[in-house]
């Protein structure tokens, strides 16, 4: 393997591992937010302490994440320079501002009020203390959103030139306007606004089913986190679906690709399974729902869907010979098909839960073992979000800015693979070594920690 | 004064802000080791609240790099490799281990993390000592921009040397910050005495430095730089010298101002240049060829001047709620 595949690979682990809690960072600190909301607006004293309590609870299990988030992102700002210099002066002019404008406009107040979160209980008084933490999720999804029109100029550039090889920017609000920004952000948000509810949900659960002292605190958080997930999963599913039939006009090799459909078609058929053989630009096997592809698509079950190999005939014609084809479809589909389904099934858990906490809560006992069993699913968000990611990134292939820039000439010219192996082995061990000390950090401190009216 | 000029400013005020406030920080790790448990528990407490956020100056300072001189931003990082891998590695250490240190009470468990503070600390002041004194020295750039050197060219001997000061310097401000925060007298008095030794050799270190920099490169070519680094000796002997006698807060202020004008000293050296070729003075980089376009030096000049204020604001509102010294009653957080 060259310097070029190697810091490929290590740049989809550090971001799909940056990427696991970066939804939680989203969605949990709205969440730790309004519960500080609830207990400062609380009444009696024993509902305050124990408000309280469980604001600090999740709190906690937030700080774990956030260090984790915040860690693992400073890997991300340095990639772009040590692995893909090239990438770096093609686009620095366009692509260095959402970065610095991230690190000035959100990094500081989130890093800055999430100290005097943590440490100001005593030092600030009770609303200062809650704005605190409202700005340190305004600063979590600024940041988010700067990041995405970066990233989404690479998916889709406007706003700018080219002058003397490289990209310049000529619009700086196109640039920020840009609608493909409008599917990423939307659905980035509901996907972390699902993750950390999710988290919450599972987190109660178990609560619920092994700690009696606290039960009926958690009762009482699961029913607020079920209405704030499934804001969640039904934000996530509409601004998907309005993204896939944005990307119809946007980027419509990507759409083709994540649903293996090789031919144009009309009305195009949607494939529920395939064996798909890329050296062949066809499925060798497939079970397809008729008309339903361009349902998707169109909101009614006729009309044109491109295929891929289509798409790279116009490819050809418009950026010369060459294989414009993403090389992992297969990898796509699948992914296409976990995250999907990974939201499908959380929808219903979330429902089903909703069903027990709202309609059925004298029953909540005779279902405390199914409830002790439910961490299981936490997976589940993660899945959806990581191949999410993967669709994305692996759709804007062989290209690192669509239309203007190959990723195979993005790379760092100086680099060996020695160079990436070590860094590469070495940051997926540390990655994987903190992951268990902070999962256990959380784990001990969950199992230990009682939301009761003592002091 | 044209924009890139502008641009040449505010990277040197990013760097400095960083070097002033990750240079207490990492200090305040280093000072860390070989102390027991209740003092470095008071230690991680004195910089708990701002860390985080001292080190979104270096996030920044590197972002706008990126922005205002991308050529930079891209010869740097691809050179500094390796560099840069130890430093990410220490530097995730560090931000975990403030963290989790406190979730589990074993001892066990914090010894581990606290190392993970004190090697966190110590390893990025000794990489950004080493890459300054490559970044003065010159690198081998070719006409592209490209590094052609190794990781190995990076560790001669004189560039560990500056490694190693910057070690000791931050120890120093570090210690100086420590004697502001912490109550107990005692401890307090340790730490001047410490810092005191900490600054003469860092004093005798930098006085050398200078001397071999003089003659080896062209550092000291411009009278300017000479005196914002005579004032940044002069400071650091104050330093010295409040450490010695007690008086935490002129020792702080000192170290400061030494470390503040050092940094602006070495960025005065460079101009125009950011990046020296070795190879070639007209492959250097300098703030026209690394630069970007006009219009986002224009824009980022603006975004630039209504939020770096702001944020000075609020950090020092931060700093003004946490202005009470830590005593090791505070420690359980």
């Amino acid at each position: 393997m060259d310097a070029l595949i190697l810091s490929r690979l290590q740049f989809a682990i550090t971001t799909i591992y940056h990427f696991l809690f970066v939804p939680v960072t989203l969605g949990l600190s709205i969440f730790v937010a309004l519960l500080e909301t609830w207990y400062i607006n609380s009444g009696s004293y024993e509902e305050r302490v124990k408000l309280k309590k469980l604001v600090k609870f999740f709190g906690t299990i937030f700080l774990i994440n956030f260090a984790m988030g915040v860690v693992t992102g400073i890997v991300q700002e340095f990639h772009f320079g040590m692995n893909w210099s090239e990438y770096a002066r093609f686009m620095g002019d366009i692509f260095g501002a959402p970065l610095a404008l991230e690190a000035l406009t959100a990094f500081f107040i989130e890093s800055t009020f999430i100290g005097l979160w943590i440490f100001g209980w005593d030092k600030l008084s009770e609303k200062l203390h809650c704005l605190c933490i409202w700005i340190v999720a305004f600063g979590s999804n600024l940041s988010a959103f700067w990041i995405l029109v970066a990233n989404s100029f690479m998916q889709h550039p406007v706003g700018y030139a080219i002058e003397d090889g490289r990209a310049v920017m000529k619009d700086f609000v196109e640039l920020v306007t840009n609608p493909y920004v409008v599917g990423e952000y939307s659905h980035a948000l509901f996907a972390g606004i699902t993750t950390g509810g999710f988290l919450v949900i599972v987190v109660s659960a178990w609560k619920i089913a092994t700690d009696e002292a606290s039960r009926e605190m958690f009762i009482r958080t699961m029913r607020r986190a079920v209405l704030y997930t499934m804001l969640g999963v039904l934000g996530v599913m509409g601004s998907g679906h309005m993204h896939a039939q944005y990307l119809a006009e946007a980027n419509p090799m990507k759409l083709a690709s994540f649903e293996a459909l090789w031919e144009t078609e009309n009305p195009a058929p949607f494939a529920v399974v395939a064996d798909i053989n890329q050296e062949a630009g066809r499925n060798d096997f497939e079970i397809l729902i008729p008309k339903m592809f361009s349902f998707m698509v169109h909101n009614s079950f006729s009309g044109e869907v491109k295929g891929i190999n289509d798409l790279q005939r116009e490819a050809v014609e418009k950026y010369g010979s060459g294989y414009y084809i993403p090389n992992d479809v297969r990898g796509m589909f699948w992914s296409f098909r976990a995250m999907v389904g990974s939201g499908g099934a959380l929808l219903l858990i979330v429902f089903v839960t909703g069903v027990l906490v709202f309609f059925c809560r004298d029953k909540i006992r005779e279902h405390l073992c199914c409830l002790k069993f439910m961490p299981i699913l936490l997976p589940l968000p993660f899945i959806a979000n990581s191949a999410g990611w993967y669709i994305a990134e692996a759709g804007r292939q062989p290209w690192i800015v669509v239309g203007l820039q190959k990723t195979a000439l993005a790379v760092s010219p100086n680099l060996s693979a020695g160079e990436v192996w070590i860094t590469l082995i070495g940051f997926t061990a540390i990655y994987l070594f903190l992951a268990v000390l902070a999962v256990f950090a959380a784990v001990m401190f969950i199992r230990r920690t009682k939301i009761t009216s003592e002091e | 004064m044209d924009l890139n000029i502008v641009w040449f400013i505010l990277i040197t005020v990013l760097f400095t802000g960083f070097f002033i406030l990750e240079g207490f920080d990492y200090g305040v790790g280093m000072m860390m080791i070989g102390r027991p448990k209740n003092e470095r528990s008071q230690f991680v407490r004195a910089i708990g609240p701002v860390w985080d956020g001292n080190e979104v100056w270096m996030i920044t300072a590197g972002g706008a790099t990126f922005a205002a001189f991308p050529h930079v931003y891209a010869t740097m990082f691809s050179t500094f490799y390796l560099a840069l891998f130890l430093m990410l590695l220490a530097l995730i250490m560090r931000g975990v281990a403030f963290e989790l240190r406190g979730k589990l009470q074993y001892s066990d468990w914090i010894n581990f993390w606290d190392f993970g503070i004190m090697f966190g600390s110590l390893v990025p002041a000794l990489l950004w000592g080493v890459a300054v004194v490559n970044l003065l020295r010159g690198l081998p750039i070719n006409y592209e921009m490209h590094y052609v050197g190794t990781f190995f060219d990076l560790l001669n001997p004189c560039a560990l040397v500056g490694g190693i000061f910057f070690v000791l310097l931050f120890a120093f401000h570090g210690a100086n910050f420590l004697a502001l925060k912490i109550a107990d007298k005692a401890l307090v008095e340790d730490l001047q005495r410490k810092a005191t030794c900490l600054g003469i050799t860092t004093l005798i270190i930098y006085v050398m430095f200078a001397a071999v920099a003089a003659v080896d490169t062209d550092i000291l070519a411009k009278l300017s730089t000479v005196i914002f680094l005579g004032i940044s000796i002069g400071a650091l002997i104050a330093s010295c010298a409040a450490a010695h006698a007690g008086n935490a807060c002129k020792a702080f202020i000192s170290s400061t101002l030494g470390i503040a004008f050092l940094t602006i000293g070495f960025f005065n050296a460079l101009f125009p240049r950011l990046m020296v070729s070795s190879i070639s003075p007209e492959w250097s980089l300098n703030i026209y060829n690394a630069a970007s376009t006009p219009h986002t030096l224009t824009l980022m000049t603006i975004a630039a001047l209504i939020f770096v204020p702001i944020v000075l604001i609020y950090q020092a509102w931060s700093y003004k709620i946490f202005k009470e010294r830590v005593t090791a009653s505070d420690v359980h957080y």
